[in-house]
């Protein structure tokens, strides 16, 4: 049986690079159709913007990690639009273009990425609101913009980068809102000038913002977003600072507060949780090379803890030196300690980040009960808070099953972070302690026709 | 300082039977302590398929279910939530001849209990139930049977309970057991302690250790029915599902979702359970065979939960063979959402007047005293 690499970003690819390189034949499954993950989205065939363009400064390591995949082709099984809807044991089970599969692995790497930490605010269901990485695949991946008039919100590194990257593009920002105050930002600086290539890229988003004209407040609360007359669109953002309410007219609403890991696999495999201040959620327990605690398993990139696409390429070569260790394969320690020396620096670095772009506490004291938190089963904070007060649900899974909060089509994967922030603050007890929505196969929705067609003799 | 609790009657396990039984105690005004290992209402009680029927049950469990069917029909009053309790009908669903045959054979042995079974022909299952698929050749209707929200309903029994009087302690596993000759005495892990004249042992899966703690010991097993829902859906399931001789079960709930059962998931730990993934597809192939309209829905979330399970299919309910006081309400195999409410009626009987007003003979623990008695095994699919 082969080494198994869920996802195919640069913890992945380099991941199976490392596999090959050790005479390993590893199997790749990946729901986009060309290698890149989110960061490093490739347009599809045909598309005219060059990598400078799409990736920026970050144009080079997009360029390495997709020639490397390319290189690679021939020697890895390389699943491709295909989702893993289950793992159950050692078998890993698939489905693609309709039909099913199963794939069974000899050591398994999950590298399955993040998506944006959503923190609603009033309308942010309405046409025109996107997350901030959602922004950000429109342009890479289609070229297009979410709107001609934009405003993005939120926090976090992305935010600026998906700024720069608008602007740069062409399209009209019309204001970056960031939740962080300047203070913030000042504090933090210590620990960023211990990374001066990442400051400096983050000092450049924000001259090039300035450049431009766009203008960046900071401390910035989202109120709400404004519909137009026919209530299709959003027509305009209301929010606050330490000045008062202002509103600002828009056609498209970027927002997110950092990134959360996407850990249901590892939550099916059975590994073992623990709550991360850092990133405030629960994460796989894992070894400074990416073991968890259920042997053969192993976890690399964001999908582990959000450290950004560097560290995701380290931790998904250790991770497989890892497994190949564990497989009696003969490796390098000494680019083991490497590794996991340069690993340690980027974690260092991610408190930096943390400290520049925190999360706002105060976002669930201030999140009115009116304001939908679970959009596909349209709960709203004064639901959850309700279902708290009168029925003692102080944990995250029992709201759930009393209230329907994370109960729809995402299964909590957009509304549990959130949902646990009302709930914590609903009881007075810290977030850590209301628990994680626990994981349920699918992992994403799949269709029961799926299981009337034959299932695919496994090969990719 | 640890705490100490002095009751009449102190029940372990704070799932629909327990629950129901704490507040028919209330009811009474005997005093109760309820002891829940983790959440009222979070194990099988609160995560079944949420089956509301009598339809199907073995004969010997009629009566009880007849009394549950009224208790039922009062769930709003008792418990201030109707819990989306719907008495939608319940249809079984024969495949075949021989099926259909089978199904008029228990209308006729079930003739006493007024069921109100209507027996469906092919043409009129087609007029009533145009969703189906052509797998299903006719059926046997029950039409005050029904279907309601498990994960609402549990809880809010025992916050009923609590609401009448009864000191219902949560995340409190109960360590040691014993009995003095006049006295239960139990410990939990939390350090609280209670000292009661009367104990019901109502732990679900789990209640063959406490039986054996005090000398009787069950065949109990613990089993793990598979669950799966869709998406929210257009209403067209306006019945309760099951399939003659096993198979998949459905319902709709009323935002939309079906709710599918079938086949047997796996234990994670002693505490929990989960679907398989075979198991689902094996699901899915028969739910689609049967309702061709959920062939483009999509499922979003699959579970399992823990049901404890005897050998002749049949629940143990009443007084210990070997301690005075101590009596059972567990082993449903998988029947006890609906059975459950009677049972904690009749548990609260059994303290009160030493005797039930509903037949609770072939439930007796004592039929495990001596070498078990062979009798009629049913298929391992059977549907809640």
């Amino acid at each position: 049986m082969p080494p198994v690499i869920i996802g195919a970003g640069p913890a992945g690819v380099r991941a199976v690079q490392t596999l090959v390189a050790h005479g390993q034949r590893p199997v790749l499954i990946d729901e986009a159709l060309r290698a890149g993950g989110q960061i490093y989205r490739q347009a599809p065939p045909g598309f005219l913007r060059g990598r400078r363009a799409l990736y920026g400064f970050e144009a080079g390591r997009a360029e390495a990690l997709h020639r490397t995949m390319d290189r690679l082709r021939t020697q890895v099984d390389y699943w491709r639009g295909t989702l893993v809807w289950s793992v159950h044991g050692d078998t890993v089970h698939l489905l693609r273009e309709g039909r099913t599969a199963q794939v069974r692995h000899a050591g398994l790497i999950v590298a399955t990425g993040a998506t944006d930490r959503v923190l609603p605010f009033l309308g942010w269901t309405l046409p025109g609101v996107y997350t901030l990485g959602a922004a950000q695949v429109a342009l890479k991946f289609q070229g297009c913009a979410i709107g001609a008039r934009v405003v993005l919100a939120g926090t976090g590194p992305l935010l600026y980068l998906v700024a720069h990257q608008y602007v740069r593009a062409g399209a009209q920002v019309a204001a970056v809102l960031d939740s962080a105050s300047r203070a913030d930002q000042i504090a933090a600086l210590p620990a960023l000038l211990r990374a001066p290539a990442v400051l400096a890229k983050g000092l450049c988003y924000r001259a090039s913002l300035l450049a431009r004209g766009v203008k960046v407040h900071q401390g910035a609360r989202l109120v709400r977003a404004e519909a137009d007359a026919a209530g299709q669109c959003v027509a305009a953002l209301h929010w606050r600072d330490a000045d008062g309410e202002h509103r600002i007219d828009c056609d498209a609403i970027g927002f997110g507060y950092a990134l959360r890991s996407e850990t249901q696999l590892a939550d099916l495999l059975g590994c073992e949780f623990k709550f991360d201040p850092l990133q405030r959620a629960h994460l796989p327990v894992r070894d400074s090379t990416g073991r968890t605690s259920v042997r053969g398993i192993y976890l690399a990139g964001d999908g582990a803890a959000v450290r950004g696409a560097d560290a995701a390429e380290l931790a998904g070569e250790l991770a497989a030196l890892a497994l190949l260790a564990d497989r009696g394969v003969s490796v390098d320690r000494e680019r083991i300690e490497a590794l996991e020396r340069l690993l340690a620096a980027q974690t260092r670095l991610r408190e930096g980040l943390e400290r520049a772009f925190p999360f706002p506490e105060d976002w669930a004291a201030l999140a009115p009960d009116d304001l939908v938190l679970c959009r596909c089963e349209e709960i709203t904070v004064g639901q959850l808070r309700q279902a708290a007060r009168e029925t003692g649900a102080d944990e995250l899974n029992r709201a759930k099953a009393l209230c329907r909060v994370g109960m729809g089509r995402c299964q909590g994967r957009y509304c549990g972070a959130a949902a646990a922030e009302v709930l914590a603050h609903a009881v007075g007890v810290p977030v850590s302690q209301v628990g994680r929505i626990r994981s349920q196969a699918p992992i994403k929705p799949v269709p029961f026709a799926m299981a009337s067609i034959a299932a695919e003799e496994a090969s990719p | 300082m640890t705490e100490g609790l002095v009751t009449e009657v102190a029940i372990i396990g704070g799932g629909i039977v327990g629950a129901c039984a704490a507040l028919e105690l209330r009811g009474m005004g005997l005093r109760v302590v309820l002891l829940e290992r983790d959440r009222c209402g979070s194990r099988s009680s609160g995560v079944n398929f949420g089956g509301v029927r009598r339809q199907g049950r073995a004969l010997a469990l009629l009566p009880l279910a007849q009394r549950s069917h009224q208790l039922w029909g009062s769930l709003r009053e008792r418990i201030g939530s109707d819990g989306e309790y719907l008495r939608s009908g319940h249809l079984k669903i024969a495949r075949s001849d021989a099926d259909m045959a089978s199904l008029e054979a228990y209308r006729e042995r079930s003739r006493d209990f007024d069921l109100g079974l209507q027996m469906l022909g092919r043409e009129a299952l087609r007029q009533r139930c145009p969703w189906l698929g052509d797998a299903a050749v006719g059926g046997s209707l029950c039409p005050d049977d029904g279907h309601a929200n498990p994960r609402l309903v549990s809880p809010a029994i025992a916050r009923a309970a609590q609401a009448a009087g009864a000191e219902v302690r949560e995340q409190s596993p109960v360590v040691e057991f014993g009995h003095d000759g006049q006295h239960f005495h139990l410990r939990c892990s939390t350090g609280l302690t209670v000292r009661s004249t009367h104990l019901l042992n109502c732990a679900g899966a789990w209640s063959g250790a406490i039986a054996a703690a005090f000398g009787e010991p069950v065949p109990l097993t613990g089993e793990h029915p598979a669950m799966l829902v869709t998406e929210p859906l257009p209403r067209f399931m306006d019945l309760s599902l099951g399939v003659e001789g096993g198979g998949i079960y459905g319902r709709q709930a009323p935002r939309g979702n079906c709710v599918l059962g079938g086949g047997r998931g796996f234990g994670i730990d002693p505490l929990r359970a989960r679907s398989t993934p075979e198991v689902l597809m094996l699901a899915m192939r028969q739910a689609i065979e049967l309702l061709p309209p959920l062939r483009h829905a999509q499922i979003i979330r699959s579970w399992s939960g823990t049901e404890g399970y005897l050998p002749d299919h049949l629940p143990v309910i009443g007084p210990s063979g070997t301690t005075p006081g101590l009596l059972h309400g567990f082993g449903f195999c998988g029947e006890g959402f609906q059975t459950g409410h009677g049972v904690g009626a009749v548990l609260a009987e059994l303290v009160r007047d030493g005797v039930s007003s509903t037949p609770i003979a072939p439930f007796s623990i004592t039929r495990y005293a001596s070498p078990p008695i062979a009798s009629e095994t049913r298929g391992d699919f059977a549907h809640p």
